[in-house]
Parts: structure tokens; C-alpha cells; sequence
């Protein structure tokens, strides 16, 4: 079935509508038992009154829960989005957003600010994050350049390596510095949304946002892209600037999402890969249809990592992982069969 | 209204001159082969024809636009090119991938309408491949894959169509059916053609006009019966060969020569 606006329409329709649903019963579900009917009384009044959160019941759904979960979603919604965009560029299905060593970088980042004595929850850790990934990002950038064009396997190969060194500096700082803070990066270098706020969800948003639009409007130049760059060039489109146009944008959403909440693995594999087997492989349905999965999977992942073993509270990474695993090897098989 | 000039291009990766003061002028309609031994320039010469690298001396005209001044849409708009061999790991169905023909027509978040589905059509029923426009074309055979591409290639409307060692994967029987189809499209379509081919025979049995490139020069170049003679074959790819005719269709035959004598396998033993 070849992708049309009305199809795009129906299926993101239908996704939304899965995501409002994930998105309800999560903020019902937590060591206080609040039942989908009081979270939409309280969800209607908040909007219509537009007051600050009324009774203990109002203050954990929309001061505790919501900011968690929009954060959540957005995180989502960026990790599939660049997952998509980096495996569209490097013309393979398994790569994932923190392949160019996106991760490693805003890692490095995090280590650096408290080494240098922030508070592991202070603002400065995203912040030093995000400028640790944005460094890393041009580095890579500027090795994997040829010329004046993006060399993919060149840079692919400057990606691994410049990982490869950051991580090697965060061992040694960890092994080599006593900080008890630093054992906090372990927590974070497998994701984690405990530190969630509406702050962190408004500066993130125009990036993200942003972000994903760009790759979007470059959605058919991505399919041309996929493939071969020759192909492209001969289909008339200007393959250097949309090489860059997907690295970069794909960087920048990572970025933002790694800063905030750490490394989520497997959502940016997993999501843009379901997606394609579901609906093909044309990247203006795979966007935001993925964009909406994305959201959901991480929603619920999340909701399961506070839930579960409530009052501990797991890394959502690896909820990501014990679910995304499997699930990722029966979509293989079945494909096969 | 679709001829090429090249006049005297020159092109070198770092130092090495690939392509050099090469020039020749192909008229609308007509069929071109380029030929010559491994590393001779021929794959550079098309690139540099679509326009996907720019020759450091001398200059490209296509209906006496210069090339290098066309904007890439424009260029996919009279030229397109059929590959070797691509490796696809994205499951793009047949119907996709032709229709990623229409995009030099296209906005940029503008969809395909009607009309780009009519033409991708008859695009496929031209190739003879309608019937598996919703396969997935990373699990159809070589000689269905490369009459995809030749219909992505028609989808694009274009007025050249450049092919790059377009039969070099496929067995006998898909090499004749793949230029049948080629050499019906430049008849009936006036579409001019420019095919680089290993196969001197296949290019002597189907081109008009042959350039036989030696080092990234002109060797010669002319109709078949020109070029593909004993001694210019010997010449530029270093090996003996007998020039006869095709009993069938009169266009020179070539057949290899071993280079050391033997009894084993020859016609007299």
C-alpha cells in the first residue's frame, strides 16, 4: 500500500489515540491508586481552571506523574525519530541514535560536572551533558568530513573511535576519583526519569520539536537516500545537504533527550524498526508514526520502571532492553518465516 | 532536443588524470557504447555526464545548457541513470521505488498524484513488470531488479538514459532481453542512449556508435565496424582476438584468443 496523506492521517490518528490511552492509564498507576475517572476530573479541572494543583491527589498527578510522563514521551518521540533519521542515513536498519557517540560525549559531560563539584541533580548536569554531546557531535562531524562532502563510513568509523576514547576518560575518571555522586552516573548511564520537571520539558521541547520537523520535511529526500547516495544524486536531490540536515538534526534530538534523562537504549532501534515492518519503509509515515510509538513505548517502559518493584525504582534502560529484546527477536523471526 | 556535448574534459581524483581532453557529441535518439579495459575512465565519464562529479578542465553541454549550471532536479529531468548493482537493505516495494522516479516533479512535502502514478505505470508495463509492483525490491532476482530500474529510470521522463554496466550480473538470456528492451526504448521513445558495457559484443550487436576508451583517452571512436577491429582490440586491452561477423546480424563478432597455444579445446583437435 503506497503512502498517501490519507493513509499518514489514519495511522497517526490511531497511534495518538493508543498514545492519550498509555499516557491515562500511566498517570493512574503508582503507590497511590488513583482511578482513570478522579485523573480526568482532575486533568479537566487543571485545564479549565488553570489552578495550581488542588488536594494530594491533584499534586501527584500533575506535579509528580505528568511532568514524568510528558518528559517520558518526549524523550520517546526524539530517540525513534533519530533512530530513524541515522538509520536512513547510514543506509542500515540497525543503527541506533547514539552510534556517532552522541552518548558517550554528553556522558563524559555529565562525569566532568560533578567531578568539578555540581550536585547530581542540578541543572548544570543536563546542561554539561548536552554541550558534551553537541562537542562530540561536531567532532565527529569534522573527522567523518571528506572534502566538502559527509563521508558515511568515514564517519561512522570517527564515531566509534571518538566513543571509544570518551568512554575510555569516563572509566578513568570513575576508577580513579572517589565521589560518591558518581556512583549516581552508573543510575544514569542506564536511564532515568526521577529528576523530572516541567522545566526540563519546555527547555527541551524546541529542540526536539524542531528537530523532528527538519527530518520530516526532508522525509522523501530520506527514502532517496536509503537508496545508494548515487541513486539520489540521479533522482536530483542535493544528497551533501541532506546528509548533514540527518546527522545534525538526528544529533541534536539525542542530545536533548540524553541530557535530561541519560542513555535509553533500544528505543531508537527497536521503534523505527517495528514501524517498518508494519508500514513499510517510506519515511513520511515512518516519522511520525514512529514519533507516536516512540512516545508510547517509553511512557509505558517507564511506568513499568517505578512501578514494578515499587518503592524501588528501576532504570528505565533496562526495562527498555528486558522488554525490547525479545519483542525485537520475535519481529525478526517472524519476518522470516 | 536531448543532445550531449562534451568538449575536451579533463578529470582527476588527487592526482591522477582519470578522464583526459575527451570530447564528443551525441545526437537525440541515438545509441552510444563506451568501452575499454578496466580503469580506462568509462564509469567516471558517466558520472561526470549526470553531473554527479565536475571535470576540472573543459565542459558538458546537454540541449546547450551547460551542465554544471543546472540545478540537480533540472538534470534528473532530461537525464537518467540505470546502476550496476545496488545493494538495497530497505524493503521498498517494486511500485515505491519506481515512483521515486517522479521526484525531480515533485515539491518537496508534495505527494505523488494521478498523474505520477499513471506515468510510473506505464513506466512498469513498458519493463513488463506491473505484475510484481507490490514485491518488496530487495527480494526480486537480478534481471527483475534491473527492469525495475530501468523503469524508474522511464518514470523520470528523461530525454538520456545513461547505463552503467547495466548486464554485468545478469545471464545471457536477461543480457539479450535487457537490451531488446533498451534498443525498442531508444526507437520508440527517440530516447537517447549512452550504455558503458565489459561486453564488446553486446555493445557491437546493439550500439551505433562505440568509443573505446584507452587510459582515459578516445582511443577511437565510430561505428562498430570502426572500432571493433583486431588491431585496435589488441591495442587498448592487450589481448588477441579474432573479428569476425555475427552470422545472423553482420555486426562485428569478437572471439578470445588464449594467449598460450594449445591443442586442448580448439576447434581442429
Amino acid at each position: 500500500m503506497i503512502v498517501s496523506p490519507k493513509k499518514i492521517i489514519t495511522v497517526c490518528s490511531l497511534f495518538f489515540c493508543l498514545l492519550l490511552g498509555v499516557m491515562l492509564t500511566s498517570l493512574s498507576l503508582g503507590a497511590a491508586k488513583i482511578g482513570v475517572a478522579q485523573v480526568l476530573r482532575i486533568l479537566i479541572h487543571h485545564a479549565v481552571y488553570f489552578d495550581s494543583p488542588v488536594g494530594p491527589e491533584g499534586l501527584i498527578i500533575l506535579s509528580v506523574r505528568l511532568p514524568r510522563i510528558l518528559l517520558a514521551g518526549l524523550v520517546g518521540a526524539a530517540l525513534a525519530v533519530a533512530g530513524c533519521s541515522f538509520q536512513a542515513l547510514l543506509r542500515n536498519p540497525l543503527a541506533d541514535p547514539y552510534i556517532l557517540g552522541v552518548s558517550s560525549g554528553s556522558a563524559l559531560g555529565a562525569v566532568l560536572a560533578i567531578l568539578v563539584g555540581l550536585s547530581a541533580t542540578s541543572f548544570a548536569i543536563p546542561l554539561a551533558s548536552f554541550c558534551g554531546a553537541m562537542i562530540t557531535v561536531m567532532l565527529v562531524f569534522h573527522v567523518g568530513k571528506v572534502g566538502r562532502g559527509l563521508h558515511t563510513n568515514t564517519l561512522l568509523l570517527a564515531g566509534v573511535i571518538i566513543s571509544s576514547f570518551f568512554s575510555a576518560i569516563i572509566m578513568f575518571l570513575i576508577s580513579v576519583v572517589q565521589n560518591e555522586d558518581l556512583s549516581k552516573i552508573v543510575f544514569w548511564l542506564m536511564g532515568d526519569f526521577s529528576f523530572s520537571n516541567y522545566h526540563f520539558i519546555l527547555i527541551i521541547l524546541p529542540y526536539i520539536a524542531g528537530g523532528i520537523g527538519a527530518i520530516y520535511s526532508n522525509a522523501r529526500g530520506l527514502n532517496l537516500i536509503v537508496m545508494g547516495e548515487e541513486t539520489a544524486v540521479q533522482l536530483g536531490s542535493d544528497v551533501e545537504r541532506l546528509k548533514k540536515m540527518a546527522y545534525i538534526f538526528a544529533s541534536l534530538v539525542t542530545a536533548a533527550a540524553v541530557s535530561v534523562c541519560g542513555l535509553i537504549g533500544f528505543v531508537g532501534l527497536i521503534i523505527p524498526h517495528s514501524v517498518r515492518m508494519l508500514f513499510g519503509p517510506d519515511h513520511r509515515l515512518l516519522i511520525p508514526a514512529s514519533t507516536l510509538v516512540g512516545a508510547c513505548f517509553l511512557i509505558g517502559s517507564d511506568t513499568i520502571a517505578r512501578t514494578i518493584a515499587a518503592p524501588t525504582e528501576l532504570p528505565v534502560g533496562a526495562v527498555t532492553a528486558t522488554f525490547g529484546a525479545p519483542f525485537f527477536i520475535y519481529l525478526l523471526k517472524r519476518r522470516k518465516v | 532536443m536531448a543532445n550531449i556535448d562534451v568538449k575536451e574534459i579533463s578529470f582527476r581524483y588527487a592526482t591522477h588524470w582519470v578522464i583526459e581532453d575527451l570530447s564528443f557529441h551525441a545526437e537525440e535518439g541515438e545509441f552510444w557504447g563506451i568501452i575499454g579495459p578496466n580503469g580506462s575512465g568509462k564509469t567516471t565519464l558517466l558520472k561526470i555526464l549526470y553531473g554527479l562529479i565536475n571535470p576540472q578542465r573543459g565542459r558538458v553541454f546537454i540541449d546547450g545548457g551547460e551542465l554544471r549550471r543546472m540545478k540537480r532536479t533540472d538534470i534528473a529531468k532530461k537525464i537518467a541513470v540505470v546502476p550496476e548493482e545496488t545493494q538495497i537493505s530497505f524493503p521498498f516495494t517494486c511500485l515505491e521505488v519506481v515512483l521515486m522516479g517522479r521526484s525531480p516533479y515533485l515539491g518537496r512535502l508534495q505527494f505523488e498524484g494521478r498523474d505520477d502514478f499513471e506515468i510510473a505505470e506505464r513506466a512498469m508495463s513498458l519493463t513488463d513488470t506491473l505484475r510484481f509492483s507490490k514485491r518488496p525490491v530487495n527480494e526480486l532476482s537480478g534481471g527483475e531488479r534491473q527492469r525495475i530500474f530501468i523503469a524508474r529510470a522511464l518514470a523520470q521522463e528523461p530525454e538520456i538514459i545513461l547505463l552503467d554496466e547495466p548486464t554485468s550480473n545478469l545471464d545471457i538470456g536477461h543480457q539479450v532481453e535487457f537490451y531488446d528492451l533498451i534498443s525498442r526504448l531508444n526507437r520508440e521513445e527517440k530516447l537517447t542512449i549512452l550504455t558503458v558495457s565489459h561486453d564488446i559484443n553486446l555493445a557491437s550487436e546493439y550500439c551505433r556508435k562505440i568509443i573505446l576508451l584507452k587510459g582515459g583517452r578516445i582511443f577511437k571512436m565510430g561505428s562498430p565496424r570502426e572500432v571493433v577491429v583486431e588491431e585496435s582490440i589488441r591495442q587498448v586491452y592487450g589481448s588477441r582476438v579474432l573479428v569476425d561477423e555475427n552470422p545472423v546480424t553482420k555486426s562485428p563478432r569478437i572471439t578470445l584468443l588464449r594467449k598460450e597455444p594449445s591443442n586442448i579445446g580448439s576447434p581442429e583437435a
